[in-house]
Formats: C-alpha cells, structure tokens, sequence
C-alpha cells in the first residue's frame, strides 16, 4: 500500500485542490497533520476541494484529519470528495457540530481563597471523623473488656497469628543488626579511653527505654497497619462493610476491636522479644572487642533496672492501639476506585509513623518531667 | 418465613419527597412512591439514573437531602438506637457484588446474621443456616469459599445471607448484572419462587428488561433528565400501554435520541 502523501494546486476557478493519497493512519498522520491543517488555513478565503479518490487505507486517526479540517468555521467551503464507500462511511458517523457540544460544563475555577478554606474546612471535618472513631472504638473496647464473649475470638487469634508470629524473623532480624551496629560504632570510639565495657550500657539502656519499642512499632506499622487498612479497604470497595451496616453489625465493633485486641497482645511480646535480640545482636559484636557474653550481660545487668523495662514496655501498648486504631481507620475511609486501597494503605503507614514518633516524644518528655 | 404480619398489598415502605444526590447536589428530587407487602417491586433506570443513590437511601447508607423513608411509622434516614435496630432488622440486602465476606465460607457467611442477632444454640444457628442455602440451591456448597463459586452461586449466596434473619423486605442491587442470560433467568425464576413460597417483600434494583418482565410485579422507572420518576406501574403494561417516549424507549429498547 502506498505511503501517505498531498498536493495542493490551485485550478483556474480560484478553487483550491488538496489530494490526498496512500494509506491515512496513525503513523502518516504524524507527517500529514500540519502542513496538510497549515495548506487549507493559509487561504481561508478561497474553496477548498479535498481530493481523496487516492486513499487506499483510512482508519480512525486518518478520518480525525478529515474532521479536523471538516470542523473549522471558514469563509469558503470545504468538500471532501471520492473517499470510497467504506472510509466515507466511517467519516459520516462524525459530525463536527456535535463534537463541540459538550453537556459537561465547564470545571468552575476556584479562586485560591476559597480554596484554601476548603482544604481547611476537610482537615476539620477529618479531625471530627477521627475524634469521632476514638469515641467509637474506646466504646468498642470498653464492651469488649465488658463483654469478652460478644468479641470475635477468632478473628483475634488468627490477626495475633498473622500481627505477631509471622513478624518474629523480621523483628529478629532488624533487632539484631541493630543491637550489632549500635555497639560497633559506639566501641570503636569508646575503646580509644578504654571505655568500651559501657557499650552494654548504652545497648541496654537505648534498647529498653527506647529502641525496642519504637522499631517494632515501626515494623509492625509497616506490616500490620497497612495491612489492616487493605484489608478493611478491599471490604470496603466490595461491598462487605455497607453489608456489615445494614446487617446492624457495626463494623468497629467487628472489625477494629479484634485487630486493635490482638495487636495490644503481639505488641509487647515483639518488644521483649526485640529487646532480648538487640541485646545478644550487641554481646557479639563486643566479643570481637574480647569483652565475653558474661561480663556483657552483667554489666547491662547493673546498668538498667525494672523501671527502664517498665518505660519500654508501657509504650508498647499506646503504640499497639495507635497501629490498630489508624490502619483500621485508613481502612473504613477508603474511597472508591481501583488505587484507593493502595492510597489507604500508604496513608496508614505514613499517618502511623508520623503518630508514633510524637507519641514517643510525648512519653519522652512525661518520664522526664515525672523523672521516670 | 413467619414475619408477615400485615395484609398482603397494604404499603410497606413509603418514600415521601425524596431528593436524592451526593454532597448536597440533587440527583433527583421529590421522589414519591410505596412498596406493597408481598409484591416484586422493580426500581428502573438507564445507567447513572440514580436508581442505585435510591435504594441507598431505602436501606440507611446514605441520608437523602430532604424527604423520608418510612417503614411503618420509622424513618430509616433519622432512626437511631434501638428504632434503627428495628427497621434494619426488617430487611436484608443482597449487594451487586455479593459482598460475601471473602474469608469466611458460605455456611459461616449465612451462620454470621444469625450468631450476632440471636442468641441460639449452635446446632439450630447451623441447620437455619444450610436450610437458606437450601432455598437457593447451595446446599452442596457450603464449606466452599465466596472465590471458589461462579458470579450466579456468589449472588444466591448473597440472597441466603440477606434472608438468614426472615427479613419481610429483600432489597436487591442489581441482581443480573455479570451474569449470562440463562444464569440471570435461573436467579430470577428464584426470587419469584421465594416470593411465592416465603411471602417476603422483594425490592428490586435493575435495569435487565428479560429480569423486568419475568421477576417483578409493580415497578417505578427513573429518568436522568426528568430528576425523578417518569412511570408507575406493571411493567408489560407500561411497555405496551404507556404514551410517552421515554417510556416506550425504556421497554422497547429503542436508543433516545442524543440530545443536539
């Protein structure tokens, strides 16, 4: 078939003559589209007969070329003549009048001051949907802790299973390296004023106050939270929860208090777990420092008491609420559409570490006011 | 199914000067109509006609803009408490999608209403809950999961689950939609069994003529452009009686000329 081409000629009645030949498609329309658009309006003054008794070949985005010059108001006619009977065909299901009559209206422009207090007025109706879903979850809980035989045990030991077992090698894993590189790279500094047996206190301490609990909440933010938010994402999409509602189930109680139940259980057994593991992670590496196993444990032994365990550990529990409670939440938000579960499940993990890390704070400062 | 306790064709539900839209814009406005006790009640409607927006209002997932929905003296969209509890406990719906619960297999799905609402003994929660799946053919099935049933069983599901309590109303979504004509006649011969033989009201949502004419007794058809409802009545008679365009394009299914 032949290649796309044109010619323009001017015939003595003042008559323009555009012919076009060869296969109108796709790939000629990328040469054709302009100079063919610039030769017809260059004269919009003068008639213009399109010759098409060449083309051999016309599709879709070869028929959008003939409409395109078709739709234009001009002075002059334009006729487009001699497309054989299947491309002419094609070409009269287009009516370029109709083309330009779109129903929609028009996006309104929003001026900036509006919208700015859109976006406010949304945070504030935010604040009140999350005001709004701790009230309901502590309801939740508190019938729960009322009622334990109205909670959905199953559900609760098969999320614990999922939350807390199945975390325990990447808890290990990041627990330990952690425990090794905190004391490699306090030992070689330390050693220099031969203080290098502190390194078990520093491990000891930073791991129970504060790294134990924080990285696996962390971990389980990453795994757990935006798995919740998935999940009660993708009932949403489906369907599941409106039947939930409308069966008088209410979907907090069933859905959020078996997660936020079972994480406030893993919680703080992953953190213990994590403290003890951070603290073999750094006893080895202080072996290659010729400090043994047993002058690391009694030293770190000395160093921290039951009180520092205790500050580690109560945080463990906000943590696992404040885990449950967003993933759970990011859940029930989710909107309709293929990417709002993948959205809900990033919004939870982002919300829960930004979360986290001002809880943490907040404790911070609590123990230090309280000299805790 | 034992909860019939008003005559047959008196009003179960009456919609009274429903407007109907998402945030605060009307979709349709002053809807008017009522379901009678015992009858298919059909909810019609081209796509993005708002029949759907409709039937969320009917069952509580979406407050209207103004108007009520009355079951009895209750209005679903202002009920609260223990009066919310009433009328939800009225009906059952069975989802577009099924909404089975994808973790739980069909027994467990049917067992759910059922363990949550009564207080029954074990075995009787479990022989209710193969005896509605009897009704729709799913007996054999039931230690099967949702994704391991073809559309037609995950929709007859569906309609087990939404009549595990003995609800008087079934509220149906669009119970054709993805199903094959034989599999969609087959769903339909059902809800006119169950209507039949269990006495329960049936309100259904749809836009599939062959389900129209076969399942429903009364219907309600919705047009875009009117924002609200453009015939009441039997659906073969509004097919071969009707006067107006937009109905005989409906029931003809003839294409409306595209607006110039």
């Amino acid at each position: 078939m032949a290649v796309a081409a044109f010619a323009v000629a001017d015939d003595q009645g003042g008559q323009r003559v555009l012919t076009l030949t060869g296969r109108l498609d796709a790939a000629a329309l990328k040469e054709l589209w302009k100079p063919v658009r610039d030769a017809v309006a260059s004269e919009p003054s003068r008639p213009v007969l399109i010759d098409a008794s060449g083309v051999d070949y016309c599709d879709g985005a070869g028929a959008a070329l003939l409409v395109e010059l078709l739709r234009h108001e001009r002075a002059a006619p334009l006729e487009v003549k001699n497309l054989r009977p299947p491309f002419d065909a094609l070409l009269r299901q287009f009516d370029a009048r109709r083309l330009e009559h779109d129903l929609d209206p028009p996006p309104p422009r929003i001026p900036i001051v509006e919208e700015i207090g859109r976006a406010a007025a949304q945070v504030g109706r935010d604040l009140r949907t999350q005001i709004r879903f701790i009230g309901e979850t502590t309801a939740a809980l508190a019938h729960a802790f009322t009622h334990p035989h109205t909670v959905r045990w199953r559900d609760v030991w098969r999320v614990a299973e999922r939350a807390g077992a199945d975390a325990l090698p990447i808890v290990a894993l990041i627990s330990f390296l952690l425990g090794m590189i905190l004391a490699f790279q306090s030992a070689v500094p330390m050693k220099r004023f031969g203080a290098e047996i502190f390194v078990a206190d520093l491990i000891a301490l930073s791991m129970l106050r504060e790294l134990g609990p924080l990285m696996t909440a962390i971990l389980l933010a990453g795994r757990s939270g935006a798995a919740f938010a998935a999940e009660i994402g993708t009932m949403r999409v489906n369907q599941e929860v409106d039947a939930l509602t409308t069966m008088g189930l209410d979907p907090v109680r069933f859905l959020v208090t078996p997660r936020i139940i079972a994480l406030v259980m893993m919680a703080p057994l992953l953190t213990l777990f994590s403290d003890v593991v951070g603290l073999i992670g750094g006893a080895v590496t202080m072996q290659t420092f010729g400090i043994p196993f047993i002058t690391f444990f009694r030293e770190a032994d000395v160093a921290v008491n039951m009180k520092d365990f205790i500050a580690g550990f109560i945080k463990t529990f906000f943590f696992a609420i404040l885990i449950g409670g967003i993933g759970c939440l990011r859940g029930l938000q989710t909107a309709a559409g293929a990417s709002a579960v993948g959205d809900s499940a990033t919004r939870a993990v982002v919300s829960c570490i930004i979360m986290l890390v001002v809880v943490d704070g907040l404790f911070a400062l609590a123990y230090y006011v309280l000299d805790f | 199914m034992g909860t019939t306790t008003g005559a047959k064709g008196e009003p179960i539900i009456r919609v009274i000067g429903l407007d109907t839209g998402y945030d605060g814009v009307p979709l349709l406005t002053d809807v008017n109509f009522e379901v009678r006790r015992g009858e298919v009640f059909g909810i019609l409607g081209g796509s993005g006609s708002g029949k759907s927006t409709i039937l969320k209002n009917m069952i509580g997932l979406l407050p209207p803009i103004r108007g009520k929905v009355l079951f009895g003296d209750d209005d679903i969209a202002t009920a609260e408490g223990d009066a919310r509890e009433r009328i939800l406990s009225r009906f059952g719906v069975m989802y577009q999608s099924g909404a089975l619960f994808g973790s739980m297999t069909l027994l467990e799905n049917v067992r759910l209403p059922l363990e949550t609402a009564t207080s029954l003994p074990d075995d009787a929660i479990d022989l209710i809950a193969r005896m509605k799946l009897e009704l729709v053919g799913l007996e054999a099935f039931t230690g099967h999961l949702p994704a391991e049933l073809s559309g037609g069983m995950q929709k007859r599901a569906g309609i087990a689950r939404a009549m595990a309590l003995d609800p008087e109303i079934l509220f149906l979504d669009e119970p054709s939609s993805g199903l094959d004509p034989i599999t969609a006649a087959s769903l339909d011969a059902t809800i006119r069994r169950l209507a039949e033989a269990t006495g329960v009201t049936f309100v259904m949502v749809t836009h599939d003529l062959a389900s129209i004419y076969t399942a429903t007794d009364r219907v309600i058809l919705i047009h875009k452009k009117a924002r609200g409802i453009i015939a009441e009545g039997d659906p073969r008679r509004l097919r071969d009686e009707s006067e107006d365009p937009r109905v005989r394009s409906f029931f003809r299914r003839e294409p409306e000329p595209i607006a110039a």
